[in-house]
C-alpha cells in the first residue's frame, strides 16, 4: 500500500461518500420495511403480545399460521377457497390481457392497418381514467350484464384496466422488431395469421412475460373492484375477506395480519422471479414515452 | 414450436402468396384488434356513456355542492395532488441517483425497496393503521415508554390523518417512480459524465447541466401521470382512515365510492364528473406527449 497524501485523500473521500450513502440508505431501509416488519411481528405474536407494543415477541409462535391454514376462525372459514378465487381471477386476467393485447399490438404495430392509431389512442385514454372512477360505472354496468358476484365480472374488469398499458408496452416492443422479418415471411407466402403465430409470438415472449406478470399482480392485488363486484363469502377474493375483518371492532387483528402475510407472499415471490423481465419490459416502455 | 410448423402446411392459402394486399392487411388488422375493441366498447364506452347519462341532472350537482363533505374533499384532493405527488417525485428523483451507485449493499437495498410496490395494499396499509392505533398501537406505546406521555390520536385528527394517508401513498408508490426515473438516468450516455469530470464539474453541476436536462421531460411526464393515477388512489385513504374522522379525510375517489355504497349512484357519478376539470387538462397534455 502506498500511503502518499494523494491516496490518503482519495480514501477519505471514499469514506465520506460511503457515510453519505449510509445516511440515505439506513433511513430508507427502515422506512421501507417497518410496515412489513410490523405485519410479520403481529403474525408471529400470541394474541396478547401483539397489542403490548413489543418490538419482538418474548415467545414467538406459529399458532396464528396454524389457525389460518386450518381455517379455525369464523372470519377465515373459506380462506383456501378465497385464495383459490384470487388465483383463478389473476390467471384469468393475465390470460385475457395477454390474448387481447398481443393481438391488438400486432395489428397496430405490424399490420399497420388504417384505424390502428385511433385504437391506440383510445387505449391510452382508457389508461388515463383513474381506476376508482371507472369503478362506479363498471359496477352499474356489471349489474346490468347480470355478472355481479360472478368471477367473470372481476376478470373482465381487471382485463379492461390492464389491457391499455399492456397494448402500449407490447406495441413499443413490437415496433423494435425488424420489418424485414415480415417481408421475408410474406414473400414465403405466410398469411398474416401465420406471421403472428410463427414470427411475432416467439419474438415477443420476453415482453409478454412482463405484461402477463403485470396483469397477474394487478388482479391479485386489487381490492376496490373485488369488493364492489363480489360479495358472497364463497365468491370473494382474499383481499375482500381481509377487508371484512374491519366490519367488527374486536376482530382478531393478529389473524388478519397472518392471513395478509400469506396473501402478500405469492405476489412478492412472483415479482422477484420475473424481476428481470419486469424492469426491462415495463420501465423501458415508460421511459420511451 | 413443432406444432406450428405442421399448421403452416395445412393452412397455406395460395391466394396470399407474395406481399398481401392492402385490403387483406386491413381485414386482418380489424380481426386482430376486434377483441380489444369489444372489451373497450362493453366495459369502457358503454359504462362511461351510461353514467354520464345518469349524471345529467343538474339537481345532483346542487345537492353535491350542498354536502359539506364535498368542499372538504375537493380541498383534500388538491392537497394530495400538489403536496404528496411533488414530494414523492422529488424524493424519487433523489433516490434514483442514490441507486445508480453499484455497491453491493445498495443493490440489496434496491431489491428490498421494491417490496411496498410489489405486495398488495391491504395487509401493509392495515399494518400501518394498527401501528397508529392510539391505545395499543406500537407507535404510541413507544412514545409512552419514552416520554411517559400519551401520544397523539393519530387517525382521529383530520389534518394528521390526511398527512399520514399521503405518507402511505408515498410509501406505496415511491418504488415504482424511482425505478422509472432510475431507468431514465441509466439511459444517459456515460461519456457525458466522464467529459464533465475531466472538466472538473462537481456533483451539483453534473446534475444541473447533464442529468436534469436529459430527465426533465421524463420527470414532467411521470409527475402528470402520477397525478392522474393519484386522483384515483382509493386504497391509501380508504384503508388507513376510511374517510374519517367524520368524513373529513375523503378524496374524490373515496367520496364517489362512499356515495355508491350509500346507494346514491347519481351523486357518485356527479362526484366523478366534478373531477373531470381536474383530470382532463392533465390527460390532454399526456396524450400529446405519449401518443406518437
Amino acid at each position: 500500500m502506498n500511503w502518499s497524501p494523494l491516496n490518503w485523500r482519495k480514501i477519505r473521500r471514499e469514506a465520506g461518500l460511503e457515510a453519505a450513502l449510509l445516511l440515505v440508505g439506513i433511513p430508507l431501509l427502515l422506512w421501507t420495511l417497518i410496515p412489513i416488519y410490523h405485519m410479520v411481528l403481529f403474525a408471529i405474536s400470541p394474541k396478547d403480545a401483539a397489542f403490548s407494543g413489543q418490538l419482538w415477541p418474548t415467545d414467538p409462535t406459529l399458532r396464528n399460521f396454524a389457525t389460518v391454514i386450518g381455517q379455525r376462525h369464523h372470519f377465515l372459514n373459506h380462506f383456501w377457497l378465497q385464495m383459490f378465487n384470487s388465483l383463478v381471477i389473476s390467471v384469468g386476467t393475465a390470460a385475457i390481457t395477454l390474448g387481447v393485447a398481443t393481438a391488438a399490438a400486432f395489428a397496430i404495430s405490424r399490420l399497420r392497418f388504417k384505424g390502428g392509431r385511433v385504437v391506440m389512442n383510445l387505449a391510452l385514454l382508457t389508461y388515463f381514467i383513474p381506476a376508482a372512477f371507472l369503478a362506479v360505472p363498471m359496477y352499474k354496468t356489471m349489474g346490468m350484464y347480470g355478472l355481479l358476484n360472478n368471477d367473470w365480472s372481476l376478470v373482465l374488469a381487471m382485463a379492461t384496466i390492464s389491457s391499455p398499458y399492456a397494448i402500449w408496452i407490447l406495441r413499443q416492443a413490437s415496433d423494435k422488431l425488424p420489418q424485414e422479418l415480415d417481408e421475408a415471411a410474406m414473400i414465403d407466402g405466410a398469411s398474416p395469421f401465420q406471421l403472428f403465430r410463427m414470427i411475432y409470438l416467439p419474438l415477443m415472449v420476453p415482453s409478454m412475460i412482463a405484461v402477463g406478470t403485470y396483469a397477474l399482480l394487478l388482479a391479485w392485488n386489487e381490492y376496490l373492484y373485488a369488493f364492489l363486484l363480489l360479495s358472497k363469502d364463497t365468491a370473494i377474493t382474499l383481499p375482500v375477506a381481509l377487508g371484512n375483518f374491519l366490519s367488527a371492532d374486536d376482530s382478531p387483528w393478529e389473524l388478519l395480519m397472518t392471513a395478509g402475510f400469506l396473501y402478500a407472499l405469492p405476489p412478492a415471490l412472483i415479482y422477484y422471479a420475473f424481476r428481470r423481465f419486469m424492469s426491462s419490459g415495463l420501465t423501458a416502455g415508460a421511459v420511451k414515452g | 414450436m413443432t406444432a406450428t410448423a405442421v399448421d403452416t402446411e395445412t393452412r397455406r392459402e395460395p391466394s396470399r402468396r407474395g406481399l398481401f394486399s392492402l385490403s387483406a392487411r386491413q381485414a386482418w388488422g380489424l380481426i386482430f384488434v376486434a377483441p380489444y375493441v369489444a372489451i373497450f366498447a362493453g366495459f369502457v364506452v358503454f359504462p362511461v356513456g351510461y353514467s354520464f347519462w345518469l349524471a345529467r341532472d343538474p339537481q345532483l350537482y346542487i345537492q353535491l355542492a350542498a354536502d359539506p363533505i364535498f368542499a372538504r374533499t375537493v380541498v383534500n384532493t388538491l392537497v394530495f395532488l400538489i403536496v404528496a405527488i411533488n414530494l414523492k417525485m422529488a424524493i424519487a428523483l433523489f433516490l434514483s441517483g442514490f441507486f445508480t451507485n453499484r455497491r453491493w449493499w445498495v443493490k440489496v437495498l434496491a431489491v428490498l425497496f421494491v417490496l411496498p410496490w410489489a405486495v398488495p395494499s391491504i395487509p401493509t396499509i392495515l399494518s400501518v393503521r394498527f401501528m397508529l392505533n392510539p391505545e395499543w398501537g406500537v407507535v404510541n406505546q413507544l412514545i409512552f415508554r419514552l416520554t411517559a406521555e400519551d401520544g397523539p390520536n393519530w387517525l382521529n385528527d383530520p389534518t394528521l390523518a390526511l398527512c399520514l394517508a399521503m405518507a402511505v401513498h408515498i410509501w406505496k408508490s415511491l418504488p415504482f417512480w424511482t425505478l422509472i426515473l432510475l431507468a431514465g438516468r441509466l439511459a444517459i450516455p456515460h461519456e457525458l459524465y466522464e467529459a464533465a469530470s475531466v472538466d472538473g464539474a462537481g456533483g451539483w453541476h453534473r446534475f444541473r447541466y447533464i442529468t436534469w436536462p436529459s430527465m426533465s421531460t421524463l420527470y414532467a411526464t411521470c409527475t402528470l401521470l402520477s397525478m392522474i393515477f393519484t386522483v384515483g388512489d382509493f386504497n391509501s385513504v380508504y384503508l388507513l382512515t376510511g374517510g374519517g374522522p367524520a368524513d373529513l379525510t375523503h378524496v374524490l375517489a373515496t367520496l364517489g365510492i362512499r356515495y355508491l355504497r350509500l346507494d346514491q349512484v347519481g351523486l357518485a357519478m356527479a362526484t366523478i364528473v366534478c373531477a373531470l376539470p381536474l383530470i382532463l387538462p392533465l390527460v390532454w397534455v399526456l396524450m400529446k406527449r405519449l401518443s406518437k
